[in-house]
């Protein structure tokens, strides 16, 4: 019974990790309908500077994270000014080779600098190690990683629903004509968005690397779950994404705790009976754009 | 004219042979008698423009974007592997085309799978598909080897005739002949009504549907016509290095085999063959500036081929080409831009 708690705990941090990582690609993807394969490039790039900062500059673990936000979205935002723009309005293929050749750089570049072998970034102690409520083993890094997600997605479903950058953005996602006769500034919007998308993938990223492993692979390695987010998710509000991410991590962890040979097995035969059963996400909106 | 004999016209003009695609086959050809020493490279270009062949019936003809096709590779490769290491069937070139079928029937199976949703559906099945069967692989390693790979294959003479010898002579013009004909086929399938009804589906599946073509069908046909180019392809990998490993389903070679498309060009056939060459070239010249990181130039090159416009980059590859023929055909040139695509 507690083993089962413990898995199901491990499984909503996972999932919680999953979202943070895969809800700029949620927006993106789903709402811009842009395909973006090099998402997790930024999150590995928000890993990489928190490690180097944590590990070799010696900031604390808890000023690095803001800095691996920063940065992704830095970078996120002078892609997108100058090369990711330009590709909007092109076909999906286009898209597909392009952002593949951004992964293939991304992964070449950062093997380049950092070397091939995983990294760990150096956790303060305090984060180190789990306790025990009522037999069940709860991990401290997971649980803050479950805190920080939950107020980001409280967060950002307050913005989008409350602020007036979210109105604009909904209006500018539902029609972008539209929009920009009323005076939104949409590629401005759109830019904005993409780049805190970015940033927090590398927020994720940085957080990811004690859980999901963190080398130069990453974007490669993940991709397909960061898909899986949005497309089993949906795209008609966060909530979708988030849902999937939490289906996706309990079931990943259970699969790999109850039956470890059938490992990925599990998780891409959900995923593609899902995509047969409802092409458009669990959640989706009936027609996509 | 009317209108209608005049579009016959146009198809039939276009599916003749023309000089320069029998130039193209003879300097392959020449290729296996003037270069003795490089018989494992030239052949490995042979496989791969085989297989971007398939990719390009799927893509190029029809529109459907895969990530995934190195599942069919995958399939067609174990086949191959399994079959001559249990000593199933001998003969090479029978167990070529049990292996294409072995590709083509999960081909069928999946393309219901593949023909539902949109292009990023397609994008998420196909890519799945390939991960699963990877997974799958993996999880049967005591069948597949695992991550060593099927290991101690000895292939048997083609016919019983042509032994497999170690320069890998036998092994190019086996792969040419294969490639060859399955060429003639592919060309003889894109040029029939059959091949023009894909194109009409790929510009406008809802026009396609509307003037009576049953477009479900047709995706389903082609889709599994290229998994049976993709496996022969798997296949031939496996007969011409005598291994095959987990690597074969990997993502890396899916987005590779986009690349060379991309490079050569979709939609007219050649595009594989050209591109094959081009992306070894690249491949080599790029591993000899930096071994470990020619990744990041392959990364580059496709990411300047997008922001170029792969359109606009076709016409200046062929723009010599098209000089050429002007100037000895007199006439105007046969060498085509490849259709916008996807």
């Amino acid at each position: 019974m507690t083993s089962i708690l413990t898995n199901l705990f491990d499984g909503v941090a996972y999932g919680m990790l999953l979202f943070v990582l895969a809800c700029g690609l949620a927006v993106t993807l789903g709402l811009m309908n842009f395909v973006n394969l090099a998402h997790g490039a930024f999150a590995m790039a928000g890993g990489y500077v928190c490690m180097v900062l944590v590990n070799r500059m010696g900031w604390p673990f808890f000023a690095a994270l803001p800095l691996a936000f920063v940065s992704s979205a830095a970078i996120g935002i002078v892609l997108e000014r100058t090369l990711y723009r330009h590709l909007y309005a092109r076909s999906h293929l286009d898209q597909v080779l392009f952002t593949i050749g951004l992964t293939f750089m991304s992964v070449a570049a950062v093997d380049y600098i950092q070397g091939s072998s995983r990294v760990f970034i150096n956790l303060p102690a305090a984060l180190q190690g789990q306790f025990d409520v009522f037999g069940v083993g709860i991990g401290r890094y997971r649980l803050m990683i479950i805190a920080i997600c939950g107020l980001l997605t409280i967060g950002l479903q307050m913005v989008l629903a409350k602020t007036r950058f979210g109105s604009r953005l909904r209006a500018a996602v539902d029609d972008p004509r539209a929009a920009s006769g009323l005076g939104i500034n949409v590629p401005q919007v759109f830019a904005f968005t993409f780049a805190f998308g970015c940033g927090l993938a590398g927020l994720g990223g940085a957080l990811s690397a004690e859980i999901l492993g963190l080398d130069p692979y990453f974007p490669l390695k993940f991709m397909i779950y960061f898909l899986i987010v949005v497309t089993v998710g949906g795209s008609s509000s966060i909530t979708g994404p988030f849902l999937a991410s939490l289906l996706l991590g309990i079931g990943d962890v259970a699969g790999k705790y109850y039956v470890p040979k059938m490992g990925p097995f599990v998780i891409y035969t959900m995923m593609i009976v899902i995509l047969i059963w409802r092409p458009n996400g669990l959640f989706g909106r009936t027609a996509a754009r | 004219m009317s209108a209608s004999s005049d579009a016959g016209y146009h198809a039939r003009r276009q599916a003749r042979w023309h000089y320069g695609e029998a130039g193209f086959w003879l300097i392959v050809l020449a290729c296996g008698f003037v270069f003795p020493t490089r018989y494992l490279i030239m052949t490995d270009i042979l496989r791969l423009a085989l297989f971007a062949m398939s990719l390009d019936l799927i893509l190029g003809y029809a529109g459907i974007v895969s990530l995934g096709h190195a599942a069919f590779f995958g399939v067609g490769a174990y086949a191959a592997g399994l079959l001559a290491l249990h000593g199933i069937i001998n003969e090479p070139v029978l167990a070529l085309v049990v292996a294409g079928l072995a590709a083509m029937v999960l081909g069928f199976a999946t393309s219901f799978l593949v023909i539902r949703g949109v292009d990023l559906t397609r994008l998420m099945v196909t890519l799945g598909i390939a991960l699963l069967l990877e997974a799958l692989a993996e999880r049967f390693s005591n069948v597949t080897g695992g991550t060593d790979g099927l290991q101690g294959i000895e292939m048997q003479p083609i016919f019983g005739e042509i032994p497999f010898d170690m320069f890998g002579k036998t092994g190019f013009f086996y792969s040419l002949a294969v490639l060859f004909l399955l060429f003639l086929f592919a060309r003889r399938v894109v040029h029939s009504p059959f091949g023009l009804s894909l194109r009409a589906i790929k510009n406008n599946p809802l026009r396609a549907a509307a003037i009576g073509i049953p477009v479900n069908r047709r995706l389903i046909a082609i889709y599994t016509l290229a998994a049976f180019y993709a496996g022969i392809a798997g296949a031939l990998f496996t007969q011409t290095t005598a291994i095959a490993s987990l690597d074969v389903f990997a993502f890396e070679r899916s987005a590779d085999l986009m690349l060379v498309l991309v490079i050569g060009g979709t939609g007219y056939l050649y595009g594989g063959l050209v591109g094959a060459v081009l992306f070894r070239m690249l491949q080599e010249l790029f591993s000899t500036i930096t071994p470990q990181y020619w990744q990041f130039w392959i990364g580059l090159v496709l990411v300047v081929i997008v922001l170029v416009g792969r359109q606009r980059l076709h016409r200046w590859m062929l723009y010599v080409p098209n000089l050429v023929i002007r100037q000895i055909a007199g006439r105007k040139a046969v060498v085509a831009v490849p259709e916008s695509d996807a």
